[in-house]
C-alpha cells in the first residue's frame, strides 16, 4: 500500500523538520530516513525534496551550509533553527488533533490508525 | 567499476547537469546539491549489484521529471526568473575578475563624466550665460568618458585609442576655433551634427578599430539603440527622483532648486550616458527581450501613421510648408523610421524566412522615402525661391542620404520579400551607409562655417 499524494505532501514539511530536529543532514539522508520510518510506504519524487527545503530556508525553518562529505566532495546541510523547532511543534499538534479526531469517528473503532505515524520519531 | 564505465557515468552525469543548468528558475548551486543527491543514489544503487548506467538511469528517473522539478524550484524561487538587474546579478556566481573590473572602469568613467561637465565653470564659463559654448561642446563632455569607457572595455589598441583622441580633439577644434557668434546658423548645426559625428566614433571604439568589420557595426547599431532606451528609462526615474526630492525639501522650508540644476541634473545627465552604456554591456539578455517587442509594437504604428498622412497629402492637394521648425520635425521622424528599421534589422536573424513583419516595414520604408521626397521637394523650391543658407544646405544633404537610404533599404526589402536576394545585403547595406553619416556629420561641423563664411 502507498499513502496517497496529498496524504504524503501534507506531511512533507512535518516529517522534514522532524528528522532534521534529530540531527543535521542532507536532502538523500533525509530521503533514506522518510524511507526507513515509513517501511517504504511514503514514497517521494527524490529531486522534489529539494525545492521543499528550499522554501523551509526561506521561510526560516531550516539553516543550510556547504561542508565537504567523506570522498571529498561538497555536500549542503541543513539544520533546523528554532523558529523551525517552534513550527515543528506546532504541526505536531495539529496532526495529533487529526488523528485523534480521526480514531474517535473511525467505524469499528478498533482499525489502528493510518499508517502514517507523524512525526515518524 | 571499471574505468570506462567511470567515464561514462561521468560524461552522463555531465549532460544531465548541462540540461538541468539551462532552467532558469535553477542555480548552480542547486545543480550540486542535486548531482550529489544523483551520485550518492548511484552509487547505493551499484552497491545492491546494478551496473553503473543503469544504476544512473534509476536515479535520473527518481529524481523526477526536469520539468516538475524546475517548475518547483521556480514556484520557491520565483523571483530568479526575473533577471536581476542592478549590482547582485547570480547570487551565487563567482565573482568574476572581469565585471568586478568592469564595474571600477564604469565608475572612473561616470566621475569624469560628472565631474568633467562642471569644469569649465571653474574657467568663468556658466551656463546660463554661456549657452553657446554648452550647445556646441555638450556632446564632446557627454561621449569623451562614454568613448573612454568602451575603448577601456574593448581593450583596444594604441593605434585606435590615436584615433579616438585625434577625433576628439577635432571635434573640440571645429565646435570652437572657428569664429562664429552665438547668433550665427553655424552654431545651432554644429551642436546638431556633432553629437551624431562623435557617436560614430565611439563606435569606432565599439568595434575596436575594426572598420570594415560589418557584424560589429551591426552590433554597435543594436548598442545604439538599447543605450538610447537604458538612457531613457533613466531619464524618467531621474525625473521622478528630482521631483520629488524638490518637493520634500520644499516641505520643509528648503529650496534645493538652484543644488538640482546647477549639479544634479547636469553632472546625472553626463553620468547616466555613461552608465547606461554600463547597462546595456552587463545586462544584455534584460533589453534584447524588449527592444525588438518595441520595435514590433511601434513598426506598424509608424507605418499606419505615415500611409495616413500620405493619403492625406494625396487627397487634400496641400503642399508641406518648409519652416525650420516643420524640417526638423520631418528629421526626426525620419530618423525614427530609420531607427525603426535599423534595430529590426540588427535584432533579426538573418536567416528566417521573410514573414508578414517584414512586409510591414517595407511599407514603412517605402511611404519614409515617399514622405522624404516631399519634404525634398519642399527644400528645393525655397533653396530656389530664397537662396541657399547653412540650414537649408545642411537640410538638403540630410535629407538626400536619408532619402537614398531609405530608397535603396525598401528596394532590399522587396527584394528580399520576394526571395530575389538575402537578407544579409541589407544588413551590409546598413552597415556600409553608417560611413556617409560620419562623413555628412563631419562635412557639416569642418567645412561649413568657412564656406558660409561664418554666418
Amino acid at each position: 500500500m502507498h499513502v496517497a499524494k496529498d496524504l504524503v505532501a501534507a506531511s512533507a514539511t512535518p516529517m522534514v523538520l522532524a528528522i532534521l530536529a534529530l540531527d543535521d543532514s542532507y536532502g538523500y539522508a533525509i530521503l533514506k530516513q522518510i524511507n526507513e520510518v515509513s517501511g517504504g510506504e511514503l514514497t517521494w519524487t527524490d529531486g522534489l525534496l529539494y525545492p521543499l527545503l528550499h522554501r523551509l530556508e526561506r521561510l526560516g525553518h531550516v539553516e543550510s551550509s556547504w561542508r565537504t562529505a567523506p570522498g571529498g566532495r561538497r555536500r549542503k546541510y541543513y539544520s533546523i533553527t528554532s523558529q523551525g523547532r517552534a513550527q515543528l511543534a506546532e504541526q505536531r499538534r495539529q496532526w495529533a488533533t487529526v488523528v485523534q479526531a480521526l480514531d474517535n469517528v473511525w467505524p469499528g473503532g478498533g482499525l489502528p490508525s493510518i499508517a502514517v505515524v507523524p512525526l515518524g520519531v | 567499476m571499471t574505468v570506462d564505465s567511470d567515464k561514462d557515468l561521468e560524461s552522463q552525469i555531465a549532460e544531465w547537469r548541462g540540461y538541468m543548468r539551462s532552467r532558469r528558475a535553477v542555480q548552480d548551486a542547486d545543480v550540486d546539491e542535486l548531482e550529489d543527491h544523483l551520485r550518492a543514489t548511484v552509487a547505493d544503487l551499484v552497491e545492491t549489484g546494478l551496473q553503473p548506467d543503469e544504476a544512473f538511469l534509476v536515479a535520473v528517473k527518481r529524481m523526477g521529471s526536469q520539468d516538475d522539478l524546475s517548475r518547483e524550484f521556480a514556484r520557491v524561487h520565483s523571483e530568479r526568473l526575473w533577471r536581476q538587474l542592478v549590482l547582485a546579478g547570480e547570487p551565487d556566481a563567482p565573482a568574476s575578475g572581469g565585471s568586478a573590473r568592469d564595474l571600477l572602469v564604469m565608475v572612473g568613467c561616470t566621475a569624469v563624466a560628472a565631474i568633467g561637465i562642471k569644469v569649465p565653470e571653474l574657467f568663468g564659463i556658466q551656463p546660463d550665460q554661456d549657452e553657446g559654448f554648452y550647445l556646441r561642446n555638450i556632446s564632446l563632455f557627454a561621449l569623451a568618458p562614454l568613448a573612454a569607457y568602451v575603448a577601456v572595455r574593448r581593450r583596444v589598441g594604441i593605434a585606435v585609442i590615436g584615433t579616438l583622441i585625434g577625433l576628439f580633439a577635432l571635434g573640440a577644434v571645429a565646435a570652437n576655433a572657428y569664429p562664429v557668434t552665438d547668433s550665427s546658423q553655424s552654431i545651432a548645426l554644429t551642436a546638431l551634427h556633432l553629437p551624431l559625428a562623435l557617436w560614430l566614433v565611439v563606435g569606432v571604439a565599439y568595434v575596436g578599430g575594426d572598420w570594415f568589420a560589418g557584424r560589429k557595426w551591426m552590433d554597435f547599431i543594436r548598442f545604439t539603440g538599447e543605450w538610447l532606451i537604458y538612457y531613457v528609462l533613466i531619464g524618467l526615474g531621474g525625473g521622478i527622483l528630482i521631483g520629488v526630492t524638490v518637493n520634500i525639501f520644499l516641505a520643509i522650508d528648503i529650496d534645493i532648486e538652484d543644488f538640482v540644476g546647477y549639479w544634479l541634473l547636469p553632472c546625472g545627465a553626463a553620468a547616466a550616458v555613461v552608465v547606461a552604456a554600463w547597462l546595456v554591456e552587463a545586462k544584455q539578455s534584460v533589453i534584447e527581450n524588449m527592444a525588438p517587442v518595441l520595435t514590433r509594437v511601434f513598426t506598424p504604428l509608424f507605418s499606419a501613421a505615415l500611409v495616413a498622412f500620405l493619403g492625406a497629402v494625396l487627397v487634400t492637394g496641400n503642399v508641406l510648408d518648409v519652416e525650420r521648425d516643420v524640417l526638423i520635425l520631418f528629421d526626426a521622424l525620419l530618423v525614427v523610421v530609420l531607427g525603426l528599421l535599423l534595430y529590426s534589422i540588427s535584432a533579426r536573424d538573418p536567416v528566417t524566412r521573410p514573414t508578414l513583419f517584414d512586409r510591414l516595414q517595407l511599407a514603412l520604408a517605402i511611404s519614409a522615402t515617399l514622405i522624404d521626397i516631399l519634404v525634398l521637394v519642399a527644400i528645393f523650391d525655397r533653396i530656389s525661391e530664397w537662396g541657399t543658407t547653412p540650414n537649408k544646405a545642411a537640410a538638403l544633404g540630410i535629407n538626400l542620404i536619408l532619402l537614398a537610404n531609405l530608397a535603396w533599404t525598401a528596394f532590399l526589402l522587396a527584394e528580399f520579400v520576394r526571395h530575389r536576394r538575402p537578407y544579409e545585403q541589407l544588413e551590409r547595406w546598413q552597415t556600409r551607409y553608417i560611413a556617409v553619416y560620419a562623413a555628412w556629420a563631419w562635412i557639416v561641423i569642418l567645412v561649413f562655417p568657412p564656406v558660409f563664411g561664418f554666418v
